[in-house]
């Protein structure tokens, strides 16, 4: 496994989603399942005026970095759970990247009201997966409904980074991790869907 | 039990810098806690809240910065420790109390944490306010981590009380929103909101004989800041090479990757601030005599650039300072590692490697934050622009409702800060011949929006304001202020009454409407329009509770969403006029084109069926 080597320097992994879509739950997720392991791990987050109904980002350093924020060109890891916002944040990523993305579109309002086109999702598949060393890209809504709920698609993506293992997490520590920050009447959701995410992952891993 | 509460000594949680804030606050025993919110200071008060009273801590949302900073001044001066929060901008508010407070000082220990916003995530602009520590003369603490700003916090308290002075926590976004390992301290057994005056009217009340002598302590006290500095362990030097670097805060963080990325480890001497005012300027100038060069990193203004450099002249060294300018630091907006490390690397003439990032597709649709489906701001925007159209000028305000700027509303333009839709209003109608209506919030109106009325009824300026009344703060995150009915006891009698206040401010022409009855509020806006004629202020309080807020309080269901039927001829008014984002255009199985409402988003508000007969209700 060559994840020991690369959590020697550090990880970098951006998050970016829609407000509402779960992204900053998932970030604690991550953060928390990398606590638990015993990681050096942070997390940075945007509150207040960026949430309403605009992109949501944050992101997660483990290991020994010391900034809270991730430069351009400076992620190792892209999680997005929209593919217009993944496709926006190449400019986070660089040739080695790995990223997980959902394929299930949230048009913006923009679009609507005739400001501008949304882009092909097909095409902004290809471009990610030109662009990028390794791309998994899944139907997280489609899981999640497999699942039992749409909502717990966060999950899903969260599982497929699992999965790939970038994060020396093992699997246990991520259940914990579920159970510390979710209400008991959604873990078994949460879990079927994260298991989802994982194979999917690790599939690809 | 709250997690802040735990008393699992010893204990790592991964916690946000607000937070850590909080819980350094309660292990140093603070017992009243005073805030009006703003980002991104809000999680502190938030936080306080929902713990205070299991915690024994008084916890005050308070109607604007410069009344809570009174209103804690007073407990930290009758010996009960105190705390207040506020974002950059609230300390210009609170500015005219902080200023004098220095003077007077205070007896138990009161901390004032200003939440800096480089970059304006959340703000109207990016002040640096390490600047209002120097200008009065207040010590200030700098965090760079959330285990730092607890130990800060703890710190702060100590600092206070020693020299009888409140003490400055000077966060910054990337404190404040970050969210880092911190291990727990020790938790105090018990404590007490109760305090206790003495009668000293020669120190505690500032007449001009009485401040000339404070002015003089002040000066004093900070002679004893300085030395306080000069040791403080938050105030440190690592390395021993021959390039310096100074730096502070968040900065310190992205100096650290730099260094070891440029692989510069054994060549620098780094100098971290921690406390920042006073500058430790004896530790600088050991540091400037022992290196040959050196480079300031840190956001925004030259603050500790200007330190640096004010060092250097008094001990009359020449080496090269460097800091802001093209190649160097940017003054403007946050800092990250490789912005930092591309300055050092030209500085120090190291070459700078970095992965290539990619770049996105240039025409991609942009997503800015808009007002929610179901919010009723956007029917009130919608009828008074049927009713005012372009021609009326609309200064408006601070909260959600700014976000009626966007297109296709378009119902914003003029802002500067907290307050001054109403009375920037009142200057506008005196100088144009064109109707003004001035848009404030709730409790942006409480904040500061009372006395601009009071202004513009005194001047008898030919205004119409509406106050966007939901009942809420809703913007920072549902706070509730002086008007709020609803809790989460159900519905409750206001406190103060807007109309009532409106009424008490002295304005005769005062109407109520709900905006979700689209006719109703367009029928008052037309009788509006007509008695302002008449000249003076008119006042509308378009009144509809924020619906997630009556969600979350009521815990009501949902009812009915809407659809649109085949009976829509494509005019799209829905999207070019109102703009609500549960409304899709898009193309049909068959290849045409057609409107849809994702039901997903709507929110049942009704109010696009009163505007097109297509709309029609589904139950649910």
């Amino acid at each position: 496994m060559t994840t020991e080597k690369r959590t020697d320097a550090g990880v970098r992994i951006f998050f970016t989603g829609v407000g509402g879509q779960g992204t900053l739950l998932a970030t604690r997720l991550v953060g928390e399942a990398a606590l638990i392991q015993g990681m050096n791990v942070t997390m940075s987050e945007i509150h207040g005026m960026a949430q309403r109904g605009g992109v949501v980002e944050s992101s997660i350093v483990a290991g020994h970095i010391a900034s809270p924020i991730i430069a351009d060109g400076q992620a190792d890891v892209l999680l997005a759970f929209e593919p217009l916002e993944a496709v926006r944040a190449l400019v986070k990523c660089h040739a080695g990247t790995t990223a997980v993305v959902n394929t299930v579109p949230i048009v913006p309002f923009t679009v609507a009201t005739g400001q501008g086109r949304y882009p092909d999702v097909q095409g902004v598949l290809e471009t990610l997966q030109e662009s990028l060393a390794k791309v998994v890209a899944l139907d997280a809504v489609a899981l999640a409904r497999e699942a039992g709920n749409v909502r717990a698609a966060n999950m899903v993506v969260v599982g497929a980074f699992a999965g790939l293992q970038v994060l020396p997490i093992e699997k246990p520590v991520w259940q914990e991790s579920v159970r510390r920050l979710l209400p008991p009447k959604l873990h078994a959701v949460n879990e079927r869907a994260f298991a989802l995410g994982f194979d999917a992952g690790r599939a690809v891993a | 039990m709250h997690e802040l509460l735990s008393p699992d000594k010893g204990g790592k949680r991964l916690l946000l810098g607000n937070e850590a804030i909080i819980r350094g606050a309660l292990e140093a025993n603070v017992r009243f806690v005073a805030a009006y919110p703003g980002t991104p200071s809000s999680e502190i008060i938030d936080g306080f809240a929902r713990l205070g009273d299991e915690a024994g801590v008084e916890v005050e949302y308070s109607v604007n910065e410069k009344v809570s900073m009174e209103s804690a001044c007073a407990a930290a001066i009758s010996g009960v420790r105190s705390l207040c929060s506020m974002k950059h901008v609230g300390l210009n508010v609170a500015a005219d109390a902080f200023m004098t407070l220095a003077y007077v000082g205070v007896k138990a220990g009161m901390v004032i944490v200003t939440a800096d916003d480089p970059s304006l995530h959340s703000s109207q602009n990016e002040q640096d306010n390490r600047y209002y520590a120097k200008m009065a003369h207040v010590p200030m603490l700098e965090p760079a981590t959330p285990q730092e700003a607890k130990d800060m916090v703890l710190a702060a308290y100590e600092i206070s009380e020693k020299f009888r002075i409140p003490c400055l926590l000077r966060t910054t976004t990337r404190v404040n929103h970050c969210r880092g390992v911190v291990e727990l301290g020790d938790l105090p057994s018990s404590g007490s909101v109760q305090g206790e005056f003495q009668r000293d009217p020669f120190n505690l009340v500032v007449v001009p004989m009485v401040g000339r002598k404070l002015r003089l302590q002040l000066l004093e006290k900070e002679e004893g800041l300085r030395e306080l500095s000069e040791a403080s362990p938050f105030n440190r030097l690592e390395g021993s090479g021959p390039w310096g670097i100074v730096t502070s805060g968040v900065s310190a963080l992205y100096v650290q990757d730099a260094v070891k990325e440029l692989g510069i480890q054994d060549k620098v001497t780094v100098l971290t601030l921690g406390m920042t005012y006073p500058v430790p300027e004896g530790l600088i100038g050991r540091f400037l005599q022992s290196v040959d060069r050196v480079f300031v990193v840190e956001e925004l203004e030259p603050y500790l650039e200007e330190g640096v450099r004010n060092t250097a002249q008094k001990l009359g060294l020449g080496l090269p300072i460097a800091g802001k300018g093209p190649q160097g630091i940017p003054q403007a907006f946050e800092l990250d590692s490789l912005k930092v490390k591309k300055a050092l690397g030209h500085f120090f003439g190291v070459p700078v490697e970095a992965p290539a990032p990619l770049s996105a597709p240039e025409d991609l649709p942009a997503r800015p934050p808009n007002l929610c489906p179901g919010c009723p701001h956007r029917a009130t925007f919608y009828s008074i622009k049927k009713i005012f159209g372009e021609e009326a000028v609309y200064p408006t305000d601070i909260g959600c409702y700014t976000l009626g700027l966007l297109p296709p509303l378009q119902m914003a333009d003029f802002l500067i800060c907290m307050g001054s839709s109403v009375s920037t209003a009142g200057g506008f109608a005196r100088v144009l011949d064109r109707p003004v209506v001035a848009f404030i919030g709730d409790s942006t109106f409480f904040h500061s929006g009372m006395t601009g009325l009071v202004n513009a009824v005194t001047h008898n300026r030919n205004i119409l304001l509406v106050i966007l009344d939901n009942g809420t703060t809703a913007m920072t995150g549902h706070q509730p202020h002086p008007g709020v009915s609803l809790t989460p006891a159900g519905r409750m009698e206001p406190k103060v009454d807007v109309e009532q206040v409106v009424r008490g401010c002295g304005v005769q022409r005062v109407t109520v409407v709900n905006p979700l009855h689209v006719k109703k509020t367009q029928a008052a806006l037309e009788k509006i329009r007509e008695e302002m004629k008449e000249g003076g202020v008119s006042v509308l309080i378009s009144r509809s509770p924020c619906p997630l807020f009556e969600r979350r309080m009521l815990g009501t269901k949902q009812r009915v969403v809407f659809q649109v039927t085949d009976a829509c001829d494509l005019c799209r008014d829905c999207l070019s006029q109102l703009g609500c984002p549960a409304f899709v255009w898009e193309r049909d199985p068959a290849g045409g084109e057609c409107v849809r409402i994702n039901e997903s988003l709507c929110n049942g508000c009704a109010v696009c069926a009163q505007l097109c007969d297509a709309v029609k209700p589904k139950k649910l």
